[in-house]
């Protein structure tokens, strides 16, 4: 008996700090903002009273607003676009940094140095790349179009300006740029644990490299095709930083004749409504609601496809 | 594998890797270069070298001394902010995942789960209660928590505790009983069993889950801003970048210079300690 108490001391208080950490931090403000998403909490002084219980009125605002709609949309754009982006850049980069060509350890590492810099710094950097170094090499390239203006890039839109597409795009190319090397490394991982025999027999038995890539590697990193999927499905889905220095969710675009913010992710647009303008704290609450039931349902089809996965293997 | 090196298929892939490997580089040149530019020079010539590398250092000082930009205290602060919650976080999850692996109980795994599950939970969905939860804390302990360290450090290791505890957690698994056992046999307790015997082992997860949670936390913006605010007395770099930066009038050669400054120590520490990272990273994914 005197182990086990003991023991249970030991359990206690190794675990107490992280434990009250978690608790404080993420436990309590995750009911807390639960629940504020069906009240009417604003900063507002008017609040100290207390809050009020509402209903979903924050949710159905949130839903009839064309603004959360245009996020929303240019959220998902953005996702699926980033998530392909990204993965094809990776996979094409991991078998060129697999292959036999000299210097492989150098260009590992150089392809994934972009990961090491904050969202919200490199989106300064390629404002500057888009805005003043594009326009400048323009002309130099016969293409004096983009001089023009010096946020012409960022700018372009397209469907009859309802769309945001050069300042999308853009959020692309950085996001690939940033995390593209990261993948990579997941990928480069999956090819080498493939067995060099299964290759060689393959080269023995006259099968071209492209054959080979195709019938061997491909179906032997299939397992790591689920995981980076949903990593940059989830990262893409949640990205911030950029957005705010990159393009600050501009141009507007127009929607139903009324301007709305062009490339608002919904991160950006969730930190936007609690504190801009309206200051409506619950809303923006609502809204994060809506984000991380997203989040959950990712996760899972992530879980069960993992599993499916695992059987067939 | 020998005659397939002499093939020209290996030239032309070689040269793309190199030509891939200068565009990925690229904005890290725009940055060096732009940071030993003046104003009007950068404007002129946005690509080419600069005239006078001596403008690199001028750059440099006058944003480490500037006072509207807080450069100087940024720095240190991020510096502080991050090797302490790195410290605490190592420190801690590392204990707690120990206990958590070693005690075979329901509890303990549905604990563990909790940790697990709670890593799909978006920082978005807790921020904004967290501001106003921070204010309740201080009124009933006294600890100020918001525009000072504690709150900062708290923070990270609440949110750094479930990644960091499930690496540690992997990683424990397989180390084997029978050493802690022999501990024990010799007289050991069990937090010398813990700190003596189990703690140096953990060497090569450690570094992983430092660079991992170092990377995120010098470079975080979201929040410092929330729990720190931009223009306050204590503000990490990138509050310091984004307030200088996001400001009207761009001086884009002191804001490249501000840039470089932020980079320089994350790609020195990556540098020193790549093999852990490679590893780690695709170890991470799993997530």
């Amino acid at each position: 008996m005197i182990r086990r108490a003991k023991h249970n001391l030991v359990f206690w208080t190794f675990l107490a700090p992280v434990l009250i950490a978690f608790v404080l931090v993420i436990v309590v403000p995750f009911f807390m903002g639960v629940y504020y998403s069906v009240t009417d909490w604003s900063s507002s002084a008017a609040n100290q009273g207390g809050l009020n219980y509402v209903g979903l009125v924050n949710y159905d605002k949130s839903l009839a607003d064309p603004k959360f709609m245009t996020s929303f949309l240019v959220t998902t754009v953005y996702t699926v676009a980033n998530m392909i982006a990204v993965n094809v850049v990776a996979f094409s980069l991991a078998l060129l940094v697999s292959s036999a060509i000299k210097g492989r350890n150098v260009y590992r590492a150089g392809f994934f140095i972009p990961n090491l810099i904050g969202g919200l710094v490199l989106g300064f950097v390629w404002q500057f790349i888009f805005n003043k170094a594009v326009p400048y090499i323009g002309p130099l390239i016969g293409l004096p179009g983009l001089a023009e203006s010096q946020n012409f890039l960022l700018n372009i839109t397209a469907f009859g300006n309802s769309f945001a597409i050069g300042g999308i795009t853009s959020l692309v190319i950085v996001g690939t740029w940033q995390s593209a090397g990261y993948i990579m490394m997941i990928y480069l991982a999956a090819i080498q644990s493939v067995p060099v025999e299964l290759m060689e027999a393959a080269q023995i038995d006259g099968a071209s490299p492209a054959r080979r890539l195709w019938k061997i590697t491909v179906p032997m990193v299939a397992q790591a095709f689920t995981v980076t999927t949903f990593l940059t499905l989830i990262n893409s889905f949640k990205q911030y930083d950029v957005n705010v220095s990159l393009t600050q969710g501009g141009p507007s675009v127009m929607i139903n004749d009324q301007a709305v913010a062009g490339t608002q992710l919904l991160a950006k647009n969730i930190y936007d409504t609690a504190f801009t303008g309206a200051n409506n704290m619950a809303q923006g609450q609502a809204r994060s609601v809506i984000f991380f039931l997203i989040l959950v349902v990712i996760s899972i089809a992530q879980v069960s496809i993992g599993k499916r996965r695992e059987v067939e293997l | 594998m020998k005659h397939k090196r002499l093939r020209w298929g290996t030239w032309g892939l070689e040269i793309l890797t190199a030509v891939l490997f200068l565009v990925v580089l690229f904005p890290f040149y725009i940055v060096v270069v732009s940071s030993a530019k003046s104003a009007l020079e950068i404007t002129q010539n946005p690509l080419g070298m600069p005239t006078d590398w001596n403008n690199l250092w001028v750059n440099v000082t006058s944003i480490w001394s500037n006072d509207n930009i807080h450069y100087q205290s940024s720095f240190i602060a991020t510096i502080i902010v991050t090797s302490v919650s790195l410290l605490l976080i190592n420190v801690l999850a590392a204990q707690a995942a120990w206990v958590l692996v070693r005690t075979k109980t329901r509890f303990s795994s549905f604990l563990f789960l909790v940790f697990v599950a709670s890593m799909v939970i978006p920082f978005q969905i807790v921020m904004l209660p967290l501001v106003g939860w921070f204010k309740t804390l201080f009124d009933f302990t006294g600890i100020k928590l918001l525009r000072e360290y504690p709150g900062v450090f708290l923070a990270y290791v609440g949110f750094g505790s479930a990644f960091s505890l499930f690496m540690f957690h992997g990683f424990i698994k397989g180390i084997p009983l029978e050493l802690e056992e022999a501990a024990q046999i010799d007289g050991c307790n069990q937090f010398g069993t813990f700190y003596r015997i189990v703690f140096p082992i953990l060497k090569p997860i450690h570094a992983t889950v430092a660079i991992l949670n170092g990377i995120w936390i010098w470079n975080d913006y979201l929040l410092p801003l929330l729990l720190l605010g931009k223009g306050n007395h204590l503000m990490t770099v990138p509050l310091a970048v984004a307030n200088f930066a996001g400001s009207y009038v761009k001086q884009w050669d002191l804001i490249m210079t501000a840039i470089l400054m932020a980079m320089v120590p994350v790609v020195i520490a990556f540098l020193m300690a790549q093999k852990y990272i490679v590893k780690g990273m695709v170890a991470g994914s799993i997530k």
